[in-house]
């Protein structure tokens, strides 16, 4: 924003000093001007209205902008729904974020042994993210409903039907579908990074006989930290994308134990309470902003000799 | 010598036990997508047989479904396009949201591409520390969930009176970070030394941009535009929230409320969706995986 007035005030320096600028300030200033078109647009979309958004949660309404301070916060904080859906929420991620993970850089390192079919495997681990979750929803219903093929087949041994979507299961039958999505992409990521690992460093670990699980936690995941900090966080933001598949699966309303924060958004979307939906959009952001930071900090004492 | 061997065959050994995990995950990874498009070949009465448990509480019981067993099948016993000719032809419906997909997704592909591609070259040809700052806060700005970003969405929306219409998730679309910061990744690669060889030659920044930078991100670009078409083919938030009119919701969400009378077409929806996608994995993997490895690290 405050880059937007620089810029004006620069496109608007009189041409005699702009004459006068070295050919380096003058080559700076020109594709400066090619950043313009992102940065009006992310501005007037995303950052602007997000100081009104701040503004918003701060006051008492729109109509009566009286300035109430927290109150909107610990309204929120307080309503019921909304520490459900946050509960919820963190349960999934604390549950799916790890998996997604490690399975995924097992599979990155199944696919780094030379065997055979090596690149029709990757073609099908990341063949799910070709395909929207609204296509798929059929085939989960078939698989997780009441009477569906996940109970008949637990049936044969004799066990009862689980309401897999209704009890206490769904957030790992969640889970699994989040992994399905996502372990593919997150592969690619571990793939490229093994790929960079310095052949010297472990060709010596051979050499010298260390045995393969010192070579991947000595070597190997050193070179990755930076690929680990980066595929936990997008799982982290992936892990919020998975309201699309409870919601196309069961509804609006889902079971309680469903109940993710798009919900509360959504539905306080639809009773247009900005106080409430300010609040909880900036309560959002600073966790997030906190989050991030913090796994940067872990990384930068994991990570911090090694330059990837 | 012996030890050798006995160290060869255990790891022929890990090996085979490798394969085998990869093929059980592979299936397990095909299966879903597999099951969509063979069941969408079948008559309606076979699905109703496979599925009739399943989804009989949700058409009101008007249909008596003859098998009371779920059954997965992967070829059906008679390959038939009915299920295609009713989606198609008898119900026109599906074919509007499939083309309200396509008018949301491709201006957004095609915009958020180009404004990325400008932006990039701006982040790659001007360093300094406000360009740092400023490209983390992109970084930033791409972490963000649409829990947060979906509320300025809507009052910009709003103010601008463009919520409910088709521009409510194009403009937001247009502009979403992710493109340049891929593409500055990208871009990043181009070595100094041929812009400074274009410059001395008395090339502009246009020029350098459009006859240096752009061919040599062609493959990035392609990737980028995949990436996006994928992420936004498969879009359910923005629409919920800035496009509330079903008339003019694409058919990723659509395609849940089809009702459970109508499995058998909803099969066939399922795999029509899925076309663009699949064939632009089928034909441009290489660039999809390129595109996500460049991807790395956070770090600028």
């Amino acid at each position: 924003m405050t880059k937007e007035k620089t810029m004006q005030k620069t496109k608007s320096a009189n041409p005699h000093r702009r004459k006068a600028l070295s050919a380096k300030a003058a080559d700076k200033l020109r594709s400066v001007l090619y950043l313009t078109p992102s940065v009006v647009g992310v501005s007037l979309f995303f950052i602007l209205p997000f100081f009104v958004v701040v503004y918003y949660s701060l006051i008492r309404s729109p109509i009566n902008p009286e300035f109430v301070f927290l109150e909107n916060y610990k309204n929120v904080l307080g309503n019921s729904s909304f520490q459900t859906a946050v509960n919820n929420t963190l349960k999934f991620s604390a549950m799916a974020v790890p998996l997604a993970v490690i399975l995924s850089l097992a599979l990155a390192l199944m696919l780094e042994e030379k065997i055979p079919f090596k690149s029709q495997f990757r073609t099908f681990f990341l063949s799910p993210i070709m395909v929207p979750v609204a296509s798929v929803v059929l085939i989960w219903q078939v698989l997780f409903d009441y009477n569906g093929a996940l109970n008949e087949f637990v049936a044969t041994f004799g066990l009862d039907k689980i309401d897999w979507l209704k009890s206490e299961y769904c957030l790992g039958v969640i889970t699994v579908l989040y992994l399905w999505k996502n372990l593919g992409y997150n592969m690619i990521l571990f793939m490229a990074a093994l790929a960079n690992v310095p052949q010297e460093l472990l060709e010596a670990a051979d050499v010298e006989g260390a045995p393969g699980w010192y070579k991947f936690f000595a070597i190997k995941l050193r070179y990755l930290s930076p690929t680990v900090l980066f595929v936990t966080i997008l799982s982290m933001i992936n892990s919020f994308k998975v309201f699309r598949e409870i919601y196309l699966l069961t509804g609006k309303y889902p079971y309680e134990g469903l109940y993710m924060l798009q919900h509360f958004m959504n539905n306080t979307f639809a009773s247009l309470d900005y106080q409430k939906l300010s609040a909880a959009a900036v309560l959002m952001a600073i966790f997030m902003v906190g989050l991030i930071a913090l796994l940067f900090k872990i990384e930068d004492v994991f990570g911090k000799d090694v330059e990837g | 010598m012996k030890e050798k061997l006995h160290k060869k065959k255990k790891h022929l050994a890990g090996k085979i036990i490798t394969v085998i995990v990869c093929a059980l995950f592979a299936f397990l990874f095909i299966m879903p997508t597999v099951l969509t498009i063979t069941n969408s070949f079948m008559e309606q009465s076979e699905i109703s047989s496979n599925y009739g448990k399943i989804f009989q509480n949700f058409s009101g019981g008007s249909k008596t479904y003859i098998s009371d067993k779920v059954t997965l099948k992967f070829i059906p016993d008679k390959v038939t396009l009915s299920q295609y000719i009713t989606a198609l032809i008898k119900s026109p419906d599906y074919l509007f949201k499939f083309w309200n997909s396509v008018i949301l997704v491709v201006p957004i592909v095609i915009f958020q591409v180009a404004t990325a591609a400008l932006a990039a070259y701006g982040f790659t040809r001007w360093r300094g520390k406000f360009r740092s700052f400023m490209f983390f806060f992109y970084v930033i700005l791409m972490l963000m969930p649409y829990q947060v970003t979906l509320v300025p969405n809507y009052l910009v929306s709003d103010w601008l009176g463009i919520l409910n219409t088709r521009w409510a998730i194009i403009f937001p679309g247009m502009f979403a970070p992710f493109s340049v910061f891929l593409l500055t990744k990208f871009m990043r690669r181009i070595p100094v030394s041929l812009i400074e060889a274009a410059k001395l030659d008395g090339a502009g920044e246009w020029q350098i941009f459009t006859r240096i930078c752009l061919p040599q991100c062609r493959s990035a670009l392609y990737s980028i535009a995949m990436l996006v078409f994928i992420d936004y083919w498969n879009m359910v938030e923005q629409p919920i929230i800035l496009l509330p009119d079903a008339d003019k919701q694409p058919l990723s969400v659509y395609l849940s409320t089809i009702n459970a009378g109508e499995v058998g077409v909803a099969f066939a929806v399922a795999t029509i969706y899925m076309i663009p996608t699949l064939l632009l994995f089928l034909h441009g993997e290489e660039y999809l995986v390129e595109g996500i490895a460049h991807q790395g690290s956070v770090k600028g």
